[in-house]
């Protein structure tokens, strides 16, 4: 393995590494006036990093870059695409949103662009020190982006919190990798998976407790969701839509392959925890939401609804489950982009937002096409078809009744009634309310164009995505499996 | 390939439902007419070009558009006939909204374009997720209907509606998933022979009874049904009693009788339960309703609960009956909502005790009423007569105490029927506003004067409507022979006296004479 594959396999991190130094010292000696052409330049490279990685020609066949240490396969294709596009789109909406409130800087998109460079690496880490790096690498940059409107005392708070919160697991994490190691004596995750099927002592499984432990935190999983509804409400909305899409994707992609590859001899430890973290997201996400007068924090327990979901195609461990949990994420960034760009054009003329049931209510006679825009994503959410949402919920329960757990999906798709109820209500208060508060203003185009994509892609029509996305993601898993 | 009628009679009505987002209300209202006398038009080409006594499944058309399941269609007789009452009665509910529905027309009318465009999907489906796909779907459009257009109370109704039929039917996914994972395929003609596993039957039975039940509705699951009847518009109601109920019954028939044969006979007892316990309760509940549209409501769930008993009598009459006793129902029932509908639009109450005496100042809408009052009651002549007499003529077969307790529904049905009718039509004029209603316009009559016609017809040659449906019953009534239920009545088999019952043992006989 020479230095030269290693470079071009990993080509898209390295260049987006290149281009946010730059940037950084574009942003550095340049006035805010500049921040609008820098995030132009920032969406142009994360574009460029989308192309190189779908055109990769190794796509299907795993390949490892310098010595090991990553790995560039279907897997972490599928994964990076999803990311690069929820960064774009995240990126595509902040500008007006912050110029409204006082304040764009060109570190925003740095931040994002040096964030996804750590998920790039998340998704591809096959070895616990570079999962690690890349994990922080992100982290660190999304503490900083939930406190950027450093006046607001609630994006400080939620930066706080973040910060302190996301740096426990952190630390939980490298707990749990320090005991793997002691037991495995290697980092690498096949050195590992070798360790472990030769003799999986306690203390091992404790070390795999722990990582699940802190990774549960990183995706949202009850019971380590409390941070979620403070961090997404508190922080600013365009940078909620990217906690809520992209750090997710990484982090549930991290999560599979850690699961599959180097615990993947030990099913039977890990999966108990995963079935009850499912079970408690879906019922916990459900319950939390239906009080939540904020427009925010509803979709903050909505996230945490839909981790559930995704946990039980991973509860399968199964390459179908595997696959099911890549589609069921696909469809997912598209939903909560979708949804929270459609709140961030919720303002008043003043720019005011209108954060609150009250505020929405009857918005279906004064803003019809936004009303029509939420009520198509709100029942994809609540997974009803015809709408796209449902697909993503077929599949892992498809999944989980194929590996034979029928009172897991069972109970799964039960539950998922009782969070039927706050998404109705959304459309009830929207629809069946009269209007009470002021009309929203007019949006910008790049706001209307972000959603239009996103609610055509989950209206019926997506669909149609249905055979080209169920053999991209059954070769990703495939990928995993094989490798496994 | 055949010329894809099925798919453009999806295709019209979706259409013209996203034209109509974008109309303005008179626009919009010409726009869904027009699109559903189309689809009324296609509708009439189906009947008459489907081939009595040729494929089981005729108009089957496919197309590979998804993974995982197949964009696949295809009517039997079964599906041809209540995809004909769907679009006989779109036509209707949109005249019936055509004055009534002010605000928010275009909108409206989408829903129902939209409404009208799954119920085609759910009966053509060919595809078991295809059919859950339109069967869910269906939730939408009536939330928005019921929600947006209904009375004072509806949005307990829509929320009351929504989240029952919806917990009901998401079991329901889960035994599909398990059904297509054992079978290997989704295919609904092939499932509909595949040989489950005896015990899995049980559960899959259960599952799907969950949801079915709920739709259909079925005692002690059928609350949502009034509340939503109330609340929804005029066309609403319509639709949920003509179509929607529908929806279970022809579940039942489609999935869980040919799919589970086992279990439907092993749990054969619970539905002549429930349906016994539906046909008394309701009928003594709507006896009581001083709201009209609650009365006909309660009505429909005992008129169901004779569709289930029949289904599950395991013989020809018996599931020819449901069927006649769905079709008639649902002209029947969605003629009587319009009747409410139409005095409703005068006064504004659906209250029974505001009329009084419409015979006398609107003799034409009092003959229109009389006649589907009669139907409901199944009046020979009509077409509920027919359906009802056959569903329990082969109840009667199965079990004789059912009959009875069915039959004693009909008597009561006759007596809230005519109750209602006395008090509304005849007697006294007592309120001087109700007394000064006009009679039936135009619109009115060309709503009512189809829906007559084609009670009488049903009532009359009942065999247009048996003939296509009757191969496929009999395949069916095959497919069950051999787990029929035996219940009271079947013939119990006594030993033979020995002798002749005049028989008289002589003594000397004993002892022995020589």
């Amino acid at each position: 393995m020479d230095y030269a594959t290693s470079i071009h396999l990993m080509g898209a991190e390295i260049g987006l590494s290149v281009v946010a130094l730059v940037l950084l010292l574009v942003t550095a000696w340049t006035s805010t006036k500049a921040a609008r052409g820098i995030t132009v330049a920032a969406v142009a490279a994360l574009f460029g990093a989308l192309v190189f990685s779908i055109s990769l020609p190794n796509g299907g066949v795993p390949a490892e870059a310098f010595g090991g240490l990553l790995r560039q396969d279907g897997f972490a294709l599928f994964a990076k695409a999803l990311i690069y596009i929820a960064t774009i789109a995240c990126l595509i909406v902040a500008p007006t949103y912050f110029e409204r409130i006082g304040g764009y800087r060109g570190e925003y998109a740095v931040l994002m662009v040096f964030n996804a460079v750590g998920m790039g690496m998340m998704v591809s880490a096959v070895d616990l020190m570079t999962l690690y790096i890349g994990l922080e690498l992100s982290s660190l940059s999304s503490y900083v982006l939930a406190s950027f409107v450093r006046k607001d005392q609630k994006s400080s708070e939620a930066g706080l919190k973040y910060f302190v919160l996301g740096g426990l697991a952190s630390g939980i994490i490298l707990y749990g990798i320090s005991l793997v190691y002691g037991f495995s004596g290697t980092t690498t995750y096949e050195g590992v998976r070798a360790a472990f099927d030769a003799n999986f002592s306690t203390g091992a499984l404790f070390g795999l407790v722990f990582v699940l432990a802190g990774l549960a935190f990183k995706i949202a999983a009850v019971p380590f969701h409390m941070w979620t509804p403070d961090v997404y409400e508190g922080a600013p909305t365009p940078v909620t839509a990217f906690f809520a899409s992209a750090p997710k994707v990484a982090a549930v992609a991290m999560l599979v392959r850690m699961v599959i590859i180097p615990f993947g001899g030990q099913v039977e430890a890990w999966q108990q925890i995963v079935i009850f973290a499912a079970l408690a997201s879906i019922v916990v996400g459900a319950l939390g939401a239906i009080g939540q007068p904020n427009l925010k924090r509803l979709l903050a327990y909505s996230s945490i609804n839909n981790v559930g979901f995704i946990l039980i195609g991973l509860a399968a461990a199964t390459a179908a489950g595997v696959s099911g949990v890549l589609v069921y994420l696909a469809i997912y960034v598209f939903m909560t982009i979708g949804s929270f760009v459609a709140l961030l054009m919720l303002r008043d003329a003043e720019g005011n937002a209108l954060s609150t049931f009250d505020d929405i209510s009857g918005l279906s006679t004064s803003s019809p096409v936004l009303a029509w825009c939420l009520l198509a994503l709100m029942f994809s959410l609540a997974g009803i078809p015809p709408l796209f949402g449902f697909w993503g919920k077929f599949v892992v329960f498809q999944a989980a009744v194929e590996a034979d757990m029928i009172a897991l999906a069972a109970i799964g798709i039960a539950a998922s009634v009782i969070g039927a109820f706050y998404y109705i209500k959304f459309i009830k208060v929207m629809f069946f309310d009269e209007p009470k508060g002021p009309a929203p203003a007019k949006a910008p185009v790049s706001h209307w164009a972000v959603l239009g994509l996103c609610v055509l892609v989950i209206s019926p029509l997506g669909y149609l995505l249905t055979p080209w996305l169920g053999i991209a993601a059954d070769a990703a898993a495939q990928a995993l499996f094989s490798a496994a | 390939m055949e010329f894809p009628i099925l798919s453009l009679m999806l295709a019209v009505p979706l259409i013209a439902a996203i034209a109509c987002l974008f109309l303005d209300a008179p626009a919009a209202r010409i726009t869904a007419l027009f699109a559903t006398l189309i689809n009324l038009a296609l509708g009439v080409m189906l009947w008459l070009n489907y081939d009595i006594g040729g494929a089981q499944w005729q108009f089957t058309e496919s197309a590979p558009l998804f993974a995982g399941f197949e964009y696949a269609l295809g009517i039997d007789g079964i599906a041809l006939m209540l995809i004909m009452l769907s679009v006989f009665l779109m036509p209707i509910c949109i005249l019936a909204s055509w004055d009534s529905i002010t605000k928010r027309v275009g909108e409206y009318m989408a829903a129902f374009l939209l409404m009208e465009v799954l119920m085609i999907g759910v009966f053509a489906a060919q595809d078991l997720f295809l059919f859950y796909i339109f069967f869910e779907a269906g939730l939408i459009p009536m939330y928005l209907i019921i929600g947006v257009w209904g009375g004072d109370n509806r949005i307990y109704a829509s929320y009351k509606f929504f989240l029952y039929t919806l917990l009901g039917s998401v079991l329901m996914l889960i035994a599909m998933l398990w059904m297509v994972n054992a079978a290997g395929t989704s295919d609904i003609p092939t499932l509909m022979q595949y040989d489950f596993p005896p015990e899995a039957q049980f559960w899959l039975w259960l599952a799907f009874f969950a949801s079915f039940a709920v739709k259909m509705p079925m005692w002690p699951v059928h609350t949502w049904l009034p509340d939503a009847h109330v609340q929804a518009p005029t066309a609403g109601s319509v639709i949920l009693a003509g179509v929607l109920l529908k929806l279970g019954g022809y579940g039942f028939i489609r999935f869980s009788l040919p799919m589970f044969p086992v279990a439907s006979a092993d749990l054969a007892w619970l539905v002549f339960g429930l349906s016994m316990v539906a046909v008394i309760y309701t009928s003594l509940v709507a006896l009581v309703q001083d709201d009209m549209k609650k009365l006909i409501a309660y009505s429909s769930v005992a008129h169901m609960a004779i569709v289930t008993a029949g289904l599950f009598a395991f013989n020809v009459q018996g599931l020819e009956g449901a069927m006649m006793v769905m079709l008639g129902h649902g002209l029947v029932s969605g003629a009587l909502f319009l009747c409410v509908g139409v005095i409703y639009d005068r006064l504004h109450t659906r209250e029974i005790a505001r009329y009084g005496g419409l015979s006398i100042n609107m003799p034409k809408y009092a003959l229109f009423f009389l006649l589907f009052t009669m139907a409901s009651i199944g009046l020979p002549g009509t077409s509920n007569f027919i359906g009802e007499f056959l569903a329990l003529a082969g109840i009667y077969e199965v079990s004789t105490l059912v009959t009875l307790v069915c039959t004693t529904g009909i008597i009561l049905g006759a007596a809230y029927m005519l109750y209602l009718y006395r008090r509304v039509a005849f007697g006294e004029q007592k309120n001087a506003d109700a007394a000064a209603m006009p009679d039936l316009n135009a619109r009115e009559w060309a709503m009512l004067a189809p829906i007559a016609a084609a009670v009488l017809w049903m009532g009359v040659y009942p065999e247009s409507f048996l003939a296509p449906m009757r191969q496929d019953i009999v395949a069916l009534e095959t497919r069950l022979a051999s787990v029929a239920p035996r219940y009271d009545s079947a013939l119990d088999q006594g030993t033979p006296r020995e002798h002749a019952a005049n028989h008289v043992v002589f003594e000397g006989d004993k002892e022995g004479g020589h």
